[in-house]
């Protein structure tokens, strides 16, 4: 069993989840509170990695992050290392293609609450910011956790991005879902085997303590 | 500076893409405890209280709170208590945890206290009635100490035996508050429990304020008369005066009624609750008394509404018991008493 791609899929995985909260709730509470006409564009392109060929986006991706382009060449002088091919990059490619994941329930679980909530707290004195702390955070939490599971579960799976976008770097950019891919190529079925049971009992535990602590409130695409 | 002689002077206007437009100009003088905002659905009545609290934004216009501009202030700096139609309690939270949300520990137990919930203080919302519901949203918002409180459509949520309980309750609620209230209500008898003085809205735009027994009484033309409820509107023409009372004759029939200065053509304006129903024929001066058929006895409830023919098309709403009492049937001939004091006369 490959451990260290095991574990840089996990610290990818967590990553990804904890920072796409930090810009997936703002995110979302704009895309559910907005009255801008262009809003739809927005909505677009947050869905966009819903539809598009994993290896679309890291092509992109890769042509984004070279030190040829404006945003690699900022990323050279401010750290002076590459995007491509290294962990930095990995996290840009699979924050963009988790995006969704975490944005839509957190949008969905928003848009359902009653508006008039969060007018009472304003007319009781309370401000914007703290009305979000106190009123729309904890109601939203069940949208709120089950965005961060699917970002998590979906970067653990994640395969032609990091491909693209990472390459197959061990230690660095090789996660497991790659180096199941070497070892079945290399004919070693024993280490893939090992690989895949772990990655399936792993996936399924974590969703198994999910719906076990959300049991009434959980479901992967809240209604409306 | 201008001077500001009432508690609460707006004028409040906004356009809205369904083509209503909402142009109300409001003053409520001091020392009036409830306002009511009166007028049919869709008239901007609860439009114009969301625009006190902040919630809505306005085209243009001003607010001002006891001298104080609220026309810019966002909804946290008015000071203004919003109780919501279906009372919008924070359902995450306990009845406690929802009456302490903007309050000291200290305000929160007396406000519990004096709504009498303190007994359901580690409740969820949901687990209350309507009733219990309404007092705790009541509680959350006095105490927070607001400087006016604002309710809309208080009673609506609340099933038939629950409102006409609450109805008498609220009243004193508010009083004990000492809070002054603008209350939105689109029922009569509503208004008549709960307020001291009334705003009529009709198409986005205050028609006749004044207290409640006077715009019930003399509404100022032929719209605010049935939005508030006047039945019997029947077009006439002055034709004499004498000794404090004026004749108005009116399809015939002549009614007589304290004069106000009317004249020319006018539109003669009874309650149906004004008009008695009588067996006897007679006279009396205080009285005008009008013979009629009676086309149809429809029972509502403790009253009973009676349709009479005199010519023109009178309705009367008397108790049940007397309706039974008089025994009356269709096609019966009985006589119509109104007193000239409930006969008020619009220019038509």
């Amino acid at each position: 069993m490959d451990w260290q791609a095991i574990s840089l899929s996990l610290k990818l995985a967590f990553s990804t989840t904890a920072i796409l909260l930090v810009l997936g709730v703002p995110l979302a509470w704009w895309l559910a509170t907005s009255t801008r006409r262009w809003k739809f564009l927005v909505e677009s392109v947050v869905a966009l990695p819903l539809v598009l060929p994993p290896t679309v986006l890291g092509f992109y991706l890769l042509l984004a992050l070279s030190p040829r382009s404006p945003a690699g060449a900022l990323y050279l002088r401010i750290t002076g290392g590459t995007l491509p091919f290294s962990f930095a990059g990995l996290l840009t490619g699979s924050l963009l293609y988790s995006l969704p994941f975490t944005v839509q329930p957190v949008a969905a679980s928003f848009a359902a609450l009653d508006r008039r909530l969060i007018e009472a707290s304003w007319c009781l004195g309370v401000s914007r910011a703290a009305t979000f702390r106190r009123v729309v955070l904890p109601l939203a939490r069940p949208g709120i956790a089950t965005g961060a599971i699917l970002s998590f579960a979906h970067t653990l799976g994640e395969f032609g991005v990091v491909l693209m976008v990472g390459g197959n770097i061990p230690g660095v950019t090789r996660t497991a879902s790659i180096s199941i891919y070497d070892q079945v190529q290399a004919l070693d079925y024993a280490s893939a085997g090992a690989t895949s049971l772990f990655l399936l009992l792993f996936s399924f535990l974590v969703l198994a303590l999910t719906y076990s602590l959300q049991r009434r409130v959980w479901s992967p695409w809240p209604a409306n | 500076m201008v001077a500001m002689a009432g508690q609460l002077i707006c004028e409040c206007r906004r356009k809205f893409s369904s083509g209503f437009a909402l142009d109300a100009a409001l003053e409520i003088p001091d020392g009036v405890a409830v306002t009511v905002l009166f007028g049919p659905s869709g008239s901007g009545k609860s439009t114009l209280l969301r625009a006190l609290a902040g919630l809505q934004p306005l085209d243009s216009g001003a607010i001002h709170f006891r001298g104080r501009e609220w026309t810019a202030l966002p909804p946290q700096e008015r000071r203004a208590g919003f109780l919501f139609q279906d009372y919008a309690l924070f359902p995450h939270l306990t009845v406690a945890q929802n009456v302490a949300y903007a309050a000291t520990q200290e305000a929160a137990r007396r406000a519990m206290e004096t709504f009498g919930i303190a007994a359901l203080a580690g409740q969820h919302p949901r687990t209350l009635s309507g009733g219990q519901q309404q007092r705790v949203a009541l509680a959350r918002a006095i105490a927070a100490c607001p400087d006016l409180l604002l309710l809309d459509e208080p009673l609506s949520a609340l099933d038939a035996p629950t409102r006409v309980r609450m109805r008498q309750e609220l009243r004193g609620l508010l009083l004990t508050a000492a809070v002054p209230a603008i209350v939105v209500t689109h029922d009569r008898t509503e208004a008549i429990a709960l307020g001291d003085w009334i705003a009529v809205l009709i198409a986005g735009r205050v028609r006749q304020t004044g207290t409640v027994q006077d715009v019930f009484r003399r509404p100022l033309d032929p719209e605010v008369a049935a939005s508030v409820g006047v039945e019997n509107l029947l077009p006439g023409e002055v034709a004499g005066r004498e000794s404090g009372l004026v004749t108005v004759r009116t399809n015939g029939t002549l009614i007589q009624c304290v004069d106000g200065g009317e004249s020319g053509a006018v539109l003669v304006c009874i309650r149906a609750e004004d008009v008695g129903i009588s067996r006897e024929s007679g006279h009396s001066s205080l009285r005008n008394r009008i013979a009629g058929a009676v086309r149809a006895v429809l029972p509502e409830g403790p009253l009973a509404r009676v349709e009479l023919d005199c010519g023109f098309p009178l309705a009367a709403l008397v108790t049940a018991q007397s309706a039974a009492e008089l025994e009356l049937r269709p096609g019966d001939t009985v006589s119509a008493i109104i007193k000239t004091t409930s006969v008020h006369l619009v220019r038509h």
